[in-house]
Order: structure tokens, then C-alpha cells, then sequence
């Protein structure tokens, strides 16, 4: 069953041996031992998964691995400088508090860097829209839509 | 060289001396104590101190410097680190990066049972507080023994002791060379001045905030230890049903990476060397199992009109005056009937924890809210000495209650039991943590009251109809989901009515007649504790049935609760309200509603105000903003209340607008969150927090003080927008067209 699949992820190729249908996040969790990509639900359903592919946002929960090879994938741990600085967006996260317990932050922070990317000046609708695929159940959207609005002003 | 005199108080424990080097950062900010006009608190101890007297049961002083607290409390997202911290650091005068926090662990940290009921800030904090101020005089008097001076002539700053400019300063870790402080808090004890304070009462950054933003470790889900397995457990598909049959042969071959398959009765679990192996085998085991056919559910009818027909058992919460004339009633009196559904936790990250039995010891990482109740839960479970196991609190997804946590590591445990010398980790699918979970009870609330001619409230009469709200491990192996299904299994055991149902059931207002009775029944689902038990329901109920006699008594709503308030403070969190609320404009189609209550009648004070807009074609609600005015004493850390209030408001809302636990004849329906849907980022309104801050007054926790008040203010807000009464929820469009 297992086969020899190559990803690259934060920049680094990685050759592994796995199940090629093992979706994405067990091999990121498990094999790469990140921690930002995290289990929500599985199903697509709640973003608590979300990492950039090619830049875009998209859940790592059903993707089979193998249908990753040759695309670029980034995480949370990724989005960091390789001097440690925060990326504008992690550092908005931390200045307004948009956090209770976290779990959600991963999804929430990934989807904030690929709207910003696609859209340097989204009004509150388009935040809004960027962040529909995460759920917070600690209900903190309102610090998280404020720290969307301060990435985006420190990014211009 | 120093010498540090001998003191018969001090203990011979080490420290633990995690750099090895004494080095910090050293800046005299700090005053002479003498100035600072100390308060003297004599009184009595915090509860939890009472219990654990011990100074080093509360705060280590490290070998570099910093200090440990170490708190019975969980961390649960709602920043108990930090206030922690912030008041650890301002009675020792360290700078708050300086105090590590030390989350409840068996064995470890005092037994503070469980982080729930928003009583961490009144006995954990205080404690907290009370146990550094302690220290700080002790260490003063180390200092002063050693210098040959008063206690007056020191001041403290970072970890130091200093005394004047000619002699070095004594870090707390020389002066106490090795040892912890083990005497007792003894009353009085000398308190920091208010006005000295540093970092009580402010918004201090939380640290772990960071930690997540960069992906850190942090949460149990992210414990990897080396040669850690995987498992899960294959749930029955109905509650009461048993495991006739398991085809282990069969499943053995289609399962890569199996380990072992552990069955204990109708408990039936597997390990896996991968965790998508374990995902697969779980999913699998469904086709090699054969369950009995249990009792079904009672579905296929209005769930209020099933819970009206269960047996129940009845008691009067409050009475007070006479409310017979209500048996009568008159064009005065006015009566309604309200109904709240079960209602899920739905924590984001789904239960998880990690155990490992080394042959004598087990170990497990759980992110329950209480370690200790769970351990004694376990020890009964499993039959081992409480000594024999080791609970340690780490961090999980937000719980709001209790929710699978407690069940997860009692999963976890079991198996690590029959795999020894193995870490197993054990998180529940989203469909286990959906249709498994313990529920906030279904409700149903009937009030009725008279008014006189001026449009007070005379009589009043309120019953509650409710399942527990409570059944919280505490001990009892029967809470554990796996106890019950052991081949030697654990009843659950009932909690009947003290479990939480009547919370906040009387109404915090001057009735001169008032009866209040609280009725308990034992419904379809598992149940216990969500975000203010009762209190959601009780409150939801009392403030719409408020405002359905404000329109009646011809009165302005806010107007109306002052009318009936004999509390200043609940008076200023409603004129607050009134006063934030003035500039609001409103289109035709918006409303904004109001409520207000104490939580439990003796914490936090909180007005909540929605507004909405009602689409009268199609029925569906916005829901544009609310806002809350909440007094919860004196403040620790503004933002932390700010952050717990806005999210249990909105968290409260989207119960209120959206949510329903639905179950067929066999078991819960409600298994994803297509199934359960909640609030998306397009619903969530804006909001606003006003804090009161009363430094002279006990810190109450703030973390549910909002459930109920939202509930209401959101139907009330309904119905100033559109004229329609919700007083079934969930809110429903169809009856809104
Ligand atoms: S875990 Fe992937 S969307 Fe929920
Ligand atoms: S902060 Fe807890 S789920 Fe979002």
C-alpha cells in the first residue's frame, strides 16, 4: 500500500513513505510533526485544517498526499521569517488578542494571508467572505476581523 | 560569599534550576514597601488556600530567577495564565514574563477540583494573591534577617530584594538557597496598595497568543511522544446498544498497521502504528461488528410535548409572600411558556488526549477541566489506587463545559492499560464528538405574574422542567461514556435536581410574592454542564417573559428592570447599557432587545443589547450587533473580560438563532456541522464590552455571565423588529414570515 511521495512544503522538498491516499494533514501532523494544520472535522467543514496551496487557502483534511506532488504547500509554521519575525498577520493576531482557546487560529490565519494576497484592501464583507470556511466556536470573529483590518494596513 | 541564616521554616527542597544560571534583567521600579500604605487583609483565606495553606503549594521560586505558580485551575482559552500571573508578578514585583504558570496536574498543583462555574478569578487568583503577598514577606524577612535591618528599609524589584545602593541585591533564589517556602498564609495578611499596582487592572498581553500563532506545541493534540501509537474506539450506534458480535479475524487482515484490538464487554477499541491507519480501522470496524437493537428514541413528535409527559420530581427553589391569586387570574395577569432544545459544546478540535502505562504508573494528558475528580473517576473505572495514576491538565479546543474531554482520556486510558510502555493518543472523530458529547439540557419554563396599576410586578410565579446539568465525572466512574459499556460496567449515576437545572431561576428583581419551583425529569440524551447550566434557560426565559411585561405595564424595558432593581450595581450596568445604547438609529425593520442579569444571583452583573434586522418575507434574522455593559468586580485583566464577555454573547447568539440537537429513533442525527450548524464569520455582529471596574470589590469570574441575557435580548430584539414572540428555540424563519 505505501509509496514513495514527494512534497514540498515550507519550501522543503520532503521524500516520504506512505499510503498515497492518506489525506494531507496526517502526513503534516504526523510525519512532518508541524502543529499549525490541526483536526477539526474531517469533513471540509470547519478550516481548522487550512493551509496554503499554491498560495491558496484550502482545507488539508480529505486532499490525499499524493495528489500534492509538485504543488507548494505552506503552513502557519511557514508564514514565520526565518529570523523568527512574525508575519504581519500573526503579529495582528497577537496585537488585537483574536484568540480564546487558539484552535481555530491556524485556519483563520492562513485564510487572512491568502485574502490579503488576492485582495490588498478587502472591505469588512470580504473579510468576512475570506473567513467563512473557519469556525470559531469560542466566537472571537469580531478580534479576528480587526486584526485582518490591521494586517491589511501594516501590508500597504 | 553570602550565608544565608538557618530557618527552621524553610523546606529542603531543591529547586529546580531549569537554566542554571542567575543572571535576569534587573530595573527598580518597584517603591519601598513602607510608602505603599499595604492593604491588610484579615478577613479569611480564599477558598482554595483554606485547603492548601502551603505557600509552596502555590508559588516555587526557580534557580534563575523567575516563579512558578502552580494552580489546581485549566487552562480553557479564557486567559487564566495571564491573570494569574499579572497577580503573582504584582505582589512580588517581578515583571510578569518572569512568572510561569503551572496548569493543574495530579500530584503536582493543589486540588482545586474543577475550572468551571467562573470561580477561578474568586479562588484561584485570590489565592494566587494571597500566597505571593505571604512570600513577599517572607523573603523580606530573609533579607532583613540577613542585612540586619528593618523591613521597612527593603523594597523589592524582579526577583530581588534590595536595601541600598552600596549592597548587592539578594535574588529570591539566594535568599532562600535551596529551599521553598513551606509555612502556612496566616491572616493578616499585608496586600499591595492599589494605587501601586502595576499590572492589575490592565490589559497585559496574553503570552500564549504567540505560542499559537507560531504553530508552537501547545495543545494536547500536539503531544508527540517517541514510539507513540494510535487509537480509536468504535462507537455503538445507539446508546444502550451491546456488542453481540466482532469478527476480530477478519478485521485483523484489512487493517494495516493494527497493534492490537482491545474489547472489555461492548468497549471496543484499536491501536494503530499510523493515526490515518487507526481513522480507517474505525471506520471499518463498522462492517465486522454486529450491535443489539436497543429501545428507540422518542423522535417523530415535538420533543417539548415528550418531555411534558416524563415522571419528574419536583422542589421549590424560593417562596416568598403568596401567589395563590394567581390560580386566578385576571386581565392583570399575564403568563407564558418558554423552551430552549439540547444544545452541543461543538468544540472546534475534537477530544483527544494521550496515556501511557508503565507498568505501575499511568499516565495521562488530558484537557479535562478537573484532574483530580477525573482521577478519582479513573481510579474507580479501572481499579487501580488513585496514587497509581498521574493526571496531567494540557490545554485543548475551548470546552465550554464539559464535553468529551473527560471521556477521551478514560478512552485513552484503557487502552494504554492493555498496551503497556506505549504512549497512545486517542482524539474522537468530529461525528463521536458530535453525537457522544453531554449536552446541554433540553428546557421548558412557564411564568406568570400579576401587575398592579402602576406597572409593578406583584406576583409572580416560575417553573423550570429540566434534565441535570451536571454529571461531570466528580469521582463517579458511571460518568465516564467507556464505564458504562465495560463487560463490568458502571451505572451512571443520576444527579437529580442539584444538578445546576435551577441557576438564576429565581429572578433578580423586587417581586413581593414569588414562587419559584425547579422540576427534574430524565430525558432522551446524555446531558451535563454547558457555558451557565440552567442559567441560559432560566435567564433566556425570566428577561423575554421581563419584556413581555415592560410592553404590557406600558413601560420602557430597561425602564421596567430598573423599576424592579434594589441593587446599585445592577442599576449601573443598566443605565450603562442605556447610556451606550442612546445614539443607535433604526431602520423599519430593526429592533434592539435588552436583558439583564447576575449570574447566579451573587457574581457578575451583566446588560446585554442585540440588534437586529427581521426580513418579514422571508423570516430570517440579521443579527447587526450587540453589546454588553458587565461589572464583575474588581478587574484583573480588562481585555481577558472583554474577550470572555464578547465571545459568550455571541456564542450565546448563535445557540439562540441557529442550534438544536436532533436525534432519530436510534441516536443523535446531529453529526456534523452541516448537521449542526453554528455561526460562520457572515453571521457573527459586531460588538461592543463595556467593563465597570470595582478594584474594592472581589474578583468574579466573567466567562458566563452573557449566555442568558444574549438569549433574550436577541428575542426581544425580534420582537421590537417584526412583533413576533420567539419563545421556542431555536429562532425559526418560518414563524417569523
Ligand atoms: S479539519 Fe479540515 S475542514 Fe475541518
Ligand atoms: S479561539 Fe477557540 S475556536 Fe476560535
Amino acid at each position: 500500500m505505501e509509496a514513495d511521495v514527494t512534497i514540498e512544503v515550507n519550501g522543503k522538498k520532503h521524500m516520504l513513505r506512505v499510503d498515497p491516499a492518506t489525506p494531507l494533514l496526517y502526513v503534516l501532523r504526523n510525519q512532518l510533526e508541524l502543529n499549525g494544520p490541526k483536526y477539526g472535522c474531517g469533513l471540509e467543514q470547519c478550516g481548522s485544517c487550512m493551509v496554503l496551496m499554491d498560495g491558496v487557502a484550502m482545507p488539508s483534511c480529505r486532499v490525499p498526499v499524493e495528489s500534492m506532488q509538485g504543488r507548494a504547500i505552506t503552513t502557519l509554521e511557514g508564514l514565520t521569517r526565518a529570523d523568527g519575525a512574525l508575519h504581519p498577520v500573526q503579529q495582528a493576531f497577537v496585537n488585537e488578542q483574536a484568540a480564546q482557546c487558539g484552535y481555530c487560529l491556524n485556519g483563520m490565519v492562513i485564510s487572512a494571508v491568502a485574502l490579503l494576497q488576492a485582495n490588498k484592501k478587502p472591505d469588512e464583507a470580504a473579510i468576512r467572505e475570506g473567513l467563512q470556511r473557519v469556525l470559531c466556536r469560542c466566537s472571537v470573529q469580531p478580534r479576528v476581523i480587526r486584526a485582518v483590518q490591521r494586517a491589511a494596513g501594516t501590508l500597504q | 560569599m553570602k550565608s544565608t541564616p538557618f530557618n527552621p521554616e524553610l523546606s529542603r527542597r531543591k529547586f529546580i534550576n531549569s537554566l542554571g544560571c542567575l543572571t535576569i534583567g534587573f530595573s527598580l521600579t518597584s517603591t519601598p514597601w513602607a510608602s505603599a500604605e499595604p492593604l491588610l487583609a484579615e478577613e479569611k483565606l480564599p477558598g482554595s488556600l483554606q485547603k492548601h495553606p502551603r505557600i509552596d503549594a502555590w508559588l516555587e521560586v526557580l534557580g534563575d530567577g523567575r516563579v512558578r505558580v502552580l494552580t489546581g485551575k485549566m487552562e480553557l482559552g479564557q486567559g487564566l495564565r495571564i491573570a494569574i500571573a499579572q497577580v503573582a508578578a504584582e505582589e512580588l514585583d517581578l515583571e510578569v514574563e518572569q512568572v510561569e504558570v503551572h496548569l493543574a496536574e495530579t500530584g503536582r498543583t493543589p486540588n482545586e477540583g474543577y475550572t468551571a462555574g467562573s470561580g477561578s478569578m474568586e479562588n484561584t487568583a485570590m489565592s494566587v494573591r494571597y500566597a505571593a503577598a505571604a512570600a513577599r514577606q517572607a523573603l523580606l524577612e530573609l533579607a532583613a534577617k540577613q542585612w540586619d535591618v528593618s523591613t521597612d528599609r527593603l523594597s523589592m524589584a524582579s526577583g530581588r530584594v534590595l536595601w541600598d545602593a552600596s549592597k548587592e541585591p539578594l535574588t529570591f533564589a539566594e535568599l532562600l538557597n535551596g529551599a521553598q517556602l513551606e509555612q502556612e498564609v496566616k491572616l493578616p495578611v499585608r496586600l499591595k496598595a492599589r494605587s501601586e499596582y502595576r499590572y492589575v487592572g490592565k490589559p497585559i498581553l496574553r503570552k500564549d497568543i504567540e505560542q499559537m500563532v507560531r504553530a508552537q506545541p501547545f495543545y494536547v493534540q500536539d503531544l508527540r511522544f517517541p514510539g507513540m501509537v494510535h487509537a480509536r474506539v468504535v462507537r455503538p450506534p445507539a446508546y444502550e446498544a451491546k456488542l453481540l458480535e466482532f469478527n476480530e479475524s477478519t478485521f485483523q487482515a484489512k487493517v494495516p498497521g493494527l497493534l492490537k484490538v482491545v474489547k472489555n464487554g461492548s468497549f471496543l477499541g484499536l491501536i494503530t502504528t499510523d493515526e490515518y491507519q487507526a481513522v480507517q480501522g474505525q471506520l471499518l470496524a463498522r462492517e465486522h461488528v454486529r450491535w443489539s437493537t436497543p429501545k428507540p428514541l422518542p423522535q417523530g413528535q415535538p420533543l417539548i410535548n415528550y418531555l411534558k409527559k416524563l415522571p419528574t420530581s419536583s422542589r421549590t427553589v424560593k417562596e416568598k409572600g403568596a401567589v395563590e391569586v394567581l390560580d386566578k387570574p385576571t386581565k392583570s395577569t399575564w403568563k407564558a411558556e418558554y423552551f430552549k432544545p439540547y444544545q452541543m459544546h461543538g468544540s472546534i478540535g475534537p477530544s483527544c488526549s494521550v496515556a501511557l502505562y508503565d507498568g505501575q504508573v499511568l499516565h495521562v494528558w488530558t484537557h479535562t477541566q478537573g484532574v483530580f475528580p477525573l482521577r478519582d473517576a479513573l481510579s474507580k473505572m479501572l481499579g487501580m489506587k488513585p496514587e497509581s495514576l498521574h493526571v496531567i491538565g494540557v490545554p485543548g479546543s475551548g470546552c465550554y463545559g464539559h464535553n468529551g474531554a473527560d471521556d477521551v482520556a478514560a478512552d485513552a486510558a484503557l487502552l494504554a492499560l492493555a498496551y503497556p510502555n506505549k504512549p497512545v493518543r486517542l482524539q474522537w472523530s468530529r461525528e463521536e464528538e458530535h453525537a457522544w458529547e453531554p449536552y446541554g439540557s433540553a428546557m421548558w419554563m412557564a411564568a406568570e405574574a400579576n401587575l398592579d396599576a402602576s406597572g409593578r410586578i406583584t406576583h409572580w410565579r416560575y417553573g423550570l422542567w429540566s434534565d441535570s446539568h451536571s454529571t461531570r465525572p466528580g469521582g463517579n466512574a458511571g460518568n465516564l461514556l467507556a464505564a458504562r459499556y465495560l463487560e463490568k460496567s458502571f451505572e451512571r449515576p443520576s444527579s437529580g435536581y442539584s444538578g445546576g437545572a435551577y441557576r438564576n431561576s429565581e429572578p433578580y428583581y423586587a417581586i413581593p410574592n414569588l414562587k419559584v419551583d425547579s422540576h427534574f425529569f430524565e430525558g432522551p440524551l446524555r446531558v451535563s454542564a454547558l457555558r451557565s447550566l440552567g442559567a441560559y434557560g432560566n435567564i433566556f426565559a425570566i428577561e423575554s417573559f421581563m419584556d413581555e411585561l415592560a410592553h404590557r405595564a406600558q413601560k420602557d424595558p430597561i425602564e421596567f428592570r430598573l423599576m424592579h432593581s434594589e441593587d446599585e450595581r445592577s442599576m449601573e450596568v443598566l443605565k450603562k447599557l442605556q447610556e451606550v445604547l442612546r445614539p443607535e438609529k433604526l431602520n423599519a425593520n430593526e429592533g434592539i432587545g435588552v436583558a439583564f442579569s447576575r449570574y447566579k444571583n451573587v457574581a457578575s452583573y451583566c446588560a446585554v443589547a442585540a440588534k437586529v434586522a427581521v426580513d418579514k418575507k422571508t423570516g430570517d434574522v440579521r443579527l447587526l450587533k450587540m453589546w454588553a455593559v458587565i461589572d464583575a468586580g474588581e478587574v484583573i485583566n480588562p481585555d481577558g473580560v472583554k474577550n470572555q464577555t464578547e465571545g459568550g454573547m455571541v456564542q450565546a447568539a448563535s445557540w439562540t438563532l441557529k442550534e438544536e440537537v436532533l436525534f432519530d429513533k436510534q441516536h443523535v442525527s446531529s453529526r456534523d456541522w452541516y448537521s449542526y450548524p453554528i455561526f460562520r464569520c457572515g453571521e457573527v455582529p459586531e460588538v461592543e464590552v463595556v467593563v465597570i471596574d470595582r478594584p474594592n470589590e472581589e474578583p468574579l469570574g466573567a466567562g458566563e455571565a452573557a449566555q442568558g441575557p444574549a438569549a433574550a435580548a436577541v428575542v426581544n430584539a425580534i420582537y421590537r423588529a417584526c412583533g413576533k414572540r420567539v419563545r421556542h428555540l431555536p429562532v425559526k424563519a418560518a414563524y417569523l414570515k
